[in-house]
């Protein structure tokens, strides 16, 4: 069983150095990926699932950035202690990753075509014919129309969804052992959603890639995950396959979010359920539970210290002093 | 112009010209990214456009907010004709019309600090003499913006790089509200939000309807969250709108076959319910937005076409109350 696990994150910590303080982005993630598996990453805007992925693909700008601790084992190897010209081998070869914002990955001043073409060649050795078919096979793949004509533009030449099919399409060209989506299909309507995500499936099916999916969706992370981890201000508070946590959420944060959703399929709401009060401010932040302030079933000591995690059954768990041994 | 609408459309198209190959075999052409786009929006009212990625929902939408000037068609703003104002006039306009910008990164300039990029539009009208300010209300202004769209004031200091995704996207759409304006043009303000933010914001939205009278155009992929916003919804397909109808209506009974797959393909945040959904899976390749056409832009994909749908273009006709649609399904060719 422990042999299939391909990337193996721990206790990995992220760590800002800004004007206002230490802001601890990721604060102790673990998690294990197994072949073929699809794991999604949900969590609240700035909880740091961005940050945990670029950290593990060592993208993490220094400084103000800075990897704190933990070890990413990708095959037995830690990622984090390789040489940057053995991790350029594997990054966007055997790892592969989707970016948040198409333009950190995009050169507004090239073409697509060129970008396309430079990344397979680079890691494929394919020549640059060869390339240019396989890049236009892979935008047609990932929905665009008329790929041959159209893959000289510019990226500001093609709509947000384009653009993000097209960093889809490089991702994908290279049958990555692991694949980093991160929000993979904000940009693009239902339709496509569904095409790009079949596309992914299909990857996972045949090639046995393992997928980390990060999505605010969760319409999407119900169709496609098979285990979910919930992240609050820099840490998992909750993990579990797909139908226990949308059946049988148990962090006060993940019940919140679940039930913020609005939903085709049920009756119009007048108004939206919201998790009361801001998100937290993750600058020096004390020991307590940082989803204390917000949260309706609060005890005293979620003040004053960080819960242990409780394991409610194998791969279940939570970070909560409601299910905590020791309250 | 009806006097009970903010904004009407007509006849609107943007057409960009393209240019293939290199010097001797040269081509030109044209990507027809808004095709013909005619709608109107009531004052207070929130008209939501959804439709297919690279359907022209964002060119439409800085068509109208003249960032691009639209290649024919008129777009009028509480009486006023934008595509023929002089330069002042329009400046005048932006005060009522701000836009929400679908990309984050790219619309938030990275030298600025968070506070001075909300506090800029006020700037601005300070600066022409249109708005009468001083430095410390329009700080002051910021402030209470950050804090009503969920970013604390502590960060009125940090540049936008220093921030997630989601909270760049609040950033947006605080420095669009700095005006109060009476339209907001929102491109995708909500897609980069967890859910629980996007509640927020999403009521957020609302109140500032309530309190203000605002009138938005509501561009969203997610069909639950224009559901949840939207007085009426259009959809777009390749460059034109093919449906409007009272949401309540559009979502009960979708009539365009595009419409139907758009509503079928929507994720439900359930997976039980997810492992037995029925898609209508569209086929065929997703026509292009360079050639001209002549019959349905549907055509190729449809599932129910017709011969007639070759080589007539359907027009939007009324199909009930206040439902239109452009589908030979419903009404004959003319
Ligand atoms: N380059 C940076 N410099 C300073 N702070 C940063 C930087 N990148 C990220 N952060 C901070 O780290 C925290 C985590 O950010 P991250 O991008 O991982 O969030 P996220 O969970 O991906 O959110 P979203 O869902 O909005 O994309 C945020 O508070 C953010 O402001
Ligand atoms: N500046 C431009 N030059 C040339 N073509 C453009 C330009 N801007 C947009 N287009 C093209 O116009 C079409 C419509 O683009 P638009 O950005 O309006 O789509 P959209 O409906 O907003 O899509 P998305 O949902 O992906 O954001 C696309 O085919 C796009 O490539
Ligand atoms: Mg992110
Ligand atoms: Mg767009």
């Amino acid at each position: 069983m422990t042999d299939d696990v391909i990337l193996q994150v721990k206790d990995l910590k992220t760590y800002f150095k800004l004007d206002e303080g230490l802001l601890k982005a990721v604060d102790g993630v673990s998690f294990d990926l197994r072949k073929g598996e699809t794991l999604g990453i949900v969590g609240e805007s700035g909880s740091g699932k961005s940050v945990t992925n670029l950290a593990v693909m060592k993208l993490i700008p220094v400084p103000p950035g800075r990897i704190a601790g933990g070890e990413v084992l990708f095959q037995g190897k830690d990622l984090l202690k390789m040489p940057d010209d053995e991790i350029r081998t594997i990054r966007g070869n055997k790892i592969s990753m989707i970016f948040q914002d198409p333009m950190t990955s995009l050169n507004p001043f090239l073409r697509i075509s060129t970008q396309m073409i430079e990344t397979i060649v680079l890691h494929q050795g394919m020549n640059k014919k060869d390339a240019k078919d396989k890049s236009i096979e892979m935008l047609k793949l990932a929905g665009i129309p008329s790929p041959e004509k159209r893959i000289d533009s510019y990226p500001h030449q093609f709509s947000g969804g384009m653009r993000q099919r097209v960093m889809i399409a490089m991702a994908l060209s290279c049958n990555p052992e692991v694949l980093i989506a991160d929000e993979p299909t904000t940009a693009l309507d239902v339709t496509i959603q569904a095409q790009i995500l079949e596309l992914i499936k299909d990857l996972t099916a045949r090639l046995g890639t393992a997928v980390i999916l990060i999505t605010h969706s969760l319409g999407v992370v119900a169709g496609m995950c098979d285990n979910i981890n919930v992240m609050y201000a820099g840490r998992i508070v909750e993990r579990g396959t797909a139908d226990e946590i949308f059946g049988d959420p148990k962090h006060p944060y993940t019940q919140g979010l679940i039930k913020s959703v609005p939903r085709l399929d049920k009756a119009t709401q007048q108004r939206l359920f919201s998790i009361k009060g801001q998100p937290p401010n993750v600058i020096n932040l004390p020991d307590c539970c940082p989803f204390y302030p917000r949260c309706d079933r609060a005890l005293d000591i979620c003040k004053i210290k960080y819960p242990a995690t409780a394991e409610l059954s194998k791969g279940r768990n939570v970070a909560c002093w409601l299910y905590s041994e020791g309250k | 112009m009806n006097d009970n609408n903010l904004l009407e459309v007509r006849g609107l198209k943007m057409h960009f010209p393209t240019h293939q190959g290199f010097l001797w075999n040269r081509k030109k052409g044209f990507i027809y990214a808004v095709d013909g786009v005619d709608f109107s929006i009531r004052k207070g009212e929130t008209l939501g456009l959804v439709g297919e990625s690279g359907c022209g929902k964002s060119t439409t939408l800085r068509a109208i907010a003249q960032l691009y000037k639209p290649t024919a068609g008129e777009v009028v703003l509480k009486g006023q004709e934008l595509t023929k104002a002089s330069k002042q006039d329009l400046l005048a306009a932006r005060k009522n019309m701000q836009v929400v910008f679908q990309d984050p990164y790219a619309s938030l300039n990275p030298r600025m600090t968070t506070g001075s990029i909300i506090a800029e539009p006020l700037r601005i009208f300070k600066q022409r003499g249109l708005l009468d300010i001083s430095d410390k209300e329009m700080d002051a202004r910021a402030e209470q913006l950050m804090e009503r769209v969920g970013l604390s004031r502590f960060f009125k200091n940090r540049y936008p790089h220093e921030f997630s995704g989601g909270q760049r996207q609040r950033i947006g759409i605080a420095r669009a509200l700095a005006l109060k304006p009476e339209l907001v043009l929102c491109d995708e303000p909500v897609s980069a939000l967890d859910v629980s933010i996007q509640a927020q914001i999403l009521n957020l939205f609302k109140d500032l309807q309530e309190e203000f009278g605002l009138t938005y155009l509501f561009i969203a992929h997610d069909l639950s969250v224009i559901q949840y916003i939207s007085d009426r919804v259009a959809v777009m397909y390749l460059g034109v709108i093919v449906e409007t109808a009272k949401s309540s209506e559009l979502y009960k009974s979708p009539m365009h076959p595009y419409t139907q797959a758009l509503l079928s393909a929507a994720p439900i945040p359930d997976p039980k319910i997810e492992r037995k959904r029925q898609r209508i899976i569209l086929t065929g390749d997703v026509p292009s937005p360079d050639k001209a056409r002549t019959g349905c832009y549907f055509y190729d994909r449809c599932s129910k076409r017709m011969d007639k749908c070759r080589d007539n273009l359907p027009r939007l006709k009324d199909s009930g109350p206040d439902h239109q649609v452009a589908c030979f399904l419903y009404h004959e060719p003319d």
